[in-house]
């Protein structure tokens, strides 16, 4: 055997995951930051700083549920029926969101304030739940053979509550980072300000949930404090604390640019690394790894080879779009 | 939601939510594709008509894409939700094609799309065009795929069942399963015959209204030329598309037909009107024309084709629900190539743009693409009932335990939601539709050349923005 295609896959599908996270993470963190920002030229801008790229943004977590069905059918059956109710909300988060970028611009005059709260409470309310999902993930989900034994609100825990809140951190920081690269004047200057408390909020997230995860699971316990695991591993939380100053003093000169951001994607980059130590082989955890759950090599086979020809072109042509609208928004810039 | 199974009520989610996605792809598909012929035809003949109508029908295409990509989200993930017996099962099948209209289609359309609504003065008109045409050849490689799914789920080939799993061993029978070509083609032609009904529909409202210029006769004529032709030939692939399922899913066309029982030596009427009874096995008020069916199945007029009686009777589909959603799909099929028809007759006469009955015609036409696609895939969808994979896996082994309870609160939730969001947004897009296309919106030419300061088009939808920019 050549290659190990469920570990390939389980690859690609982290690589979607973590481009997800990148990419909509910024988008949902400027409905996240509506609650701050209230005049309504502002936020036109700032919807317009993601207005032409946000749905592709998004098709990213759709490859992440099709990438999961053709490669693991059994964990996406598992983890989604157990996820039934917080997917659910998230779906219907991104539901009012998505629509609001067009109806925000579209609606009857009195309703625009109305399509204002819903891009805002629907980012929130999907992001929110994308976090209770990831916790709830953490946590385990409860199997007998291949059926999924438990209840459909053991994705109530306290811990999925707190990533949930941490990942509504993580996302808002994101969007003011991204802003803070396409914006100017007053409006830049208040997210600048707006970054550091956020900064320093999504380290302590970072700080409890590392300690949290270990405390309550004893495997990722033993995974990250038994020799030689330890040593290997240390890099990890030292590159967090140095991105983290690194990040609150690029904050400090006047037009940072993009360097925030970058340092923002980094940090979640590492963190998202030290989930998958954390879980590291299992797919359904505690008790199903990624080769237990893998779909036939006749269908890794086949999908591996589109996605690794497809891929490439997918980054290169969203690149492309990227650089089109690049540069600074501008009030009354870009909208229909 | 009393009475209702936890599998009824999950059906039900389903139906609901994919009805809704359903209407939007496939005015995305159609729409992408006349934008891309409107936007072509303005780099190739300098007539602004063109121009004016691709920035007109652009907008209504925003709104309806954005409500296509949310539904659509939805769906991606109910398939592990609600239905996690047939994912497990065979996910290792729908998973590789959803993924590959995931990398081939989905990602060309949104990675395109900025370009195409907001880059209009970001980049040069070859490129524009080249981002128009992708997202519209998008839409249509996404069609291939997600068909090539339903297809297979309709006539599933080149698998094998082992450890109750279904592995693939040959893909290009998989992909280029018995109905595919038909379903594909079938389902393409009804998007492009839906769009046109819609945008006719609109040319007429504004017939009607009186505001008879250039791009509003434009559309209407461009719209009735795609019925004359795009109705009859739909109508025969439909018939090649019937012929091919009286071969693989015979007691579909049976619960189509209405057909209970084939008496010796007789050949089959054509039923236009009956009440079928599932537990009487029969139907009530028939009114038949003898020995039609026959012909238009076998084509001889003594010619038999397999009854319901011939199939026992928990492998039956609903035989009344399947019965009606067909007619009212063949109905309003010989509804629209009446219009094309008529609209023909008028041209010929060169009053195309006067006959007010014509264009009350097509005016009520205007949502009849869409209400036969749903007819046409309830017949298709419920007619593969008790089977959720024909022949393989039947539809209540495929739901996922979940209770009564959480399906009727979810179910409740989407509906409300749904309604709401898509409701309104359905109202947007006829607003938009309300108000015309409007001559010279921004001419490349005198127009806005500054690039840093570049509205990629008019900003009459939103003309609060202006004031304040």
């Amino acid at each position: 055997m050549g290659i190990d295609l469920p570990i390939v896959w389980a690859c690609i599908i982290a690589f979607g995951l973590m481009m997800y996270v990148i990419m909509d993470g910024f988008d949902l963190g400027i409905g996240i930051l509506f609650p701050f920002i209230k005049d309504r030229t502002d936020r036109d801008v700032m919807v317009n700083t993601v207005a032409p790229v946000w749905d592709g943004n998004e098709t990213w977590l759709v490859l992440g549920g099709a990438g999961l069905m053709a490669a693991f059918p059994l964990a996406y059956s598992v983890i989604l029926t157990a996820l039934y109710i917080p997917l659910a909300l998230m779906l219907l988060g991104l539901i009012w969101r998505g629509v609001a970028f067009e109806f925000r611009f579209k609606a009857d005059e009195h309703h625009k304030p109305f399509w204002d709260k819903a891009f805002m409470g629907g980012s929130i309310v999907a992001t929110f739940f994308q976090g209770v999902s990831l916790g709830a993930f953490l946590n385990g989900f409860e199997v007998e053979g291949v059926r999924y034994m438990g209840g459909v609100m053991d994705w109530l825990t306290p811990f999925a509550l707190f990533t949930g809140l941490g990942l509504l951190v993580a996302y808002a920081l994101l969007g003011t980072t991204w802003l803070i690269i396409k914006t100017e004047g007053p409006l830049h200057d208040r997210l600048v300000r707006l970054a550091q408390p956020l900064m320093l909020v999504l380290l302590g997230v970072i700080v409890v949930v590392s300690l949290w995860t270990p405390l309550a699971h004893q495997a990722v316990a033993d995974r990250w404090f038994t020799l030689p695991n330890l040593f290997f591993f240390a890099p990890v939380p030292g590159l967090v604390a140095v991105t983290a100053f690194l990040l609150l003093r690029s904050l400090r000169t006047g037009d940072p640019g993009p360097a925030p951001f970058i340092l923002t994607l980094f940090l979640l980059f590492l963190g998202y690394t030290g989930l998958g130590i954390s879980m590291f082989p299992y797919i359904i955890p505690p008790a199903i790894t990624l080769r237990e759950a893998a779909a036939p090599p006749e269908s890794m086979g086949f999908a591996l080879v589109g996605a690794l020809l497809i891929i490439p072109v997918i980054l290169a042509y969203t690149a492309w779009s990227y650089y089109v609208f690049r540069g600074k928004v501008r009030a009354g810039d870009g909208y229909h | 939601m009393s009475g209702l199974t936890a599998l009824e009520l999950a059906r039900i989610q389903f139906g609901f939510t994919i009805s809704f996605h359903i209407i939007f792809p496939a005015i995305t598909i159609g729409l992408a594709s006349y934008l891309a012929v409107l936007e072509g035809l303005w780099l190739w003949k300098k007539d602004t008509v063109y121009r004016d109508l691709y920035h007109f029908w652009s907008k209504i295409f925003s709104v309806n894409f954005a409500m296509g990509v949310v539904s659509g989200l939805v769906m991606a993930y109910q398939f592990g939700t609600n239905w996690s017996y047939f994912s497990a099962f065979a996910g290792s099948i729908t998973g590789p094609l959803l993924a590959y209209e995931v990398l081939t289609a989905f990602f060309l359309e949104a990675g395109f799309l900025g370009v195409m609504l907001f880059g209009w003065h970001r980049v040069g008109p070859g490129l524009h065009f080249l981002a128009t045409v992708m997202v519209a050849i998008g839409t249509l490689i996404s069609a291939t795929w997600i068909l090539a799914s339903n297809s297979w789920m309709q006539t599933p080939q080149g698998f094998e069942i082992i450890n109750d799993v279904v592995v693939p061993v040959n893909w290009i029978e998989v992909i280029f399963n018995p109905s595919f070509p038909y379903r594909l083609a079938h389902m393409v032609t009804a998007a492009f015959l839906a769009t046109a009904l819609f945008v006719g529909a609109s040319g007429a409202w504004h017939l009607l209204k009186g505001d008879n210029n250039p791009r509003v006769r434009k559309m209407f004529s461009m719209a009735m030329w795609m019925l004359l032709v795009v109705a009859p030939l739909q109508a025969f692939i439909g018939d090649q598309h019937g012929l091919n399922t009286l071969e693989y899913q015979p007691a579909k066309i049976a619960a189509i037909e209405g057909h209970w029982e084939n008496r010796p030596g007789e050949g089959v009427p054509l039923i236009l009107f009956a009440w079928p009874d599932q537990a009487a096995e029969k139907n009530h008020f028939e009114i038949a024309v003898p020995n039609l069916s026959s012909l238009i199945l076998t084509h001889s007029l003594e010619g038999q084709f397999p009854a319901l009686k011939e199939f026992a009777p928990e492998d039956r589909p609903p035989v009344a629900v399947v019965f009606w959603t067909f007619r009212i799909m063949v109905g309003l099929g010989v509804l629209m190539i009446t219009l094309g028809l008529w609209a023909a007759w008028r041209r010929w006469r060169g009053t195309l743009y006067e006959g007010r009955w014509l264009h009350r015609f097509a005016l009520v036409m205007g949502p009849s693409g869409l209400i036969a696609i749903l007819a046409g895939w309830y017949t298709t969808e419920i007619g593969r009932q008790p089977w959720v994979i024909y022949g393989v896996m039947r539809t209540k082994d495929a739901v996922s335990d979940h209770s009564t309870l959480t399906m009727s609160v979810t179910l409740i939730v989407f509906i409300v939601a749904y309604l709401f969001v898509f409701g309104i947004g359905t109202r947007y897009m006829l607003k938009l539709v309300g108000k015309g296309p409007e001559a010279g919106e921004e001419d490349p030419a005198t127009g806005n050349d500054d690039p840093g300061q570049s509205p990629a088009r008019p900003l009459s939808a939103a003309p609060d923005l202006k004031k304040e920019a």
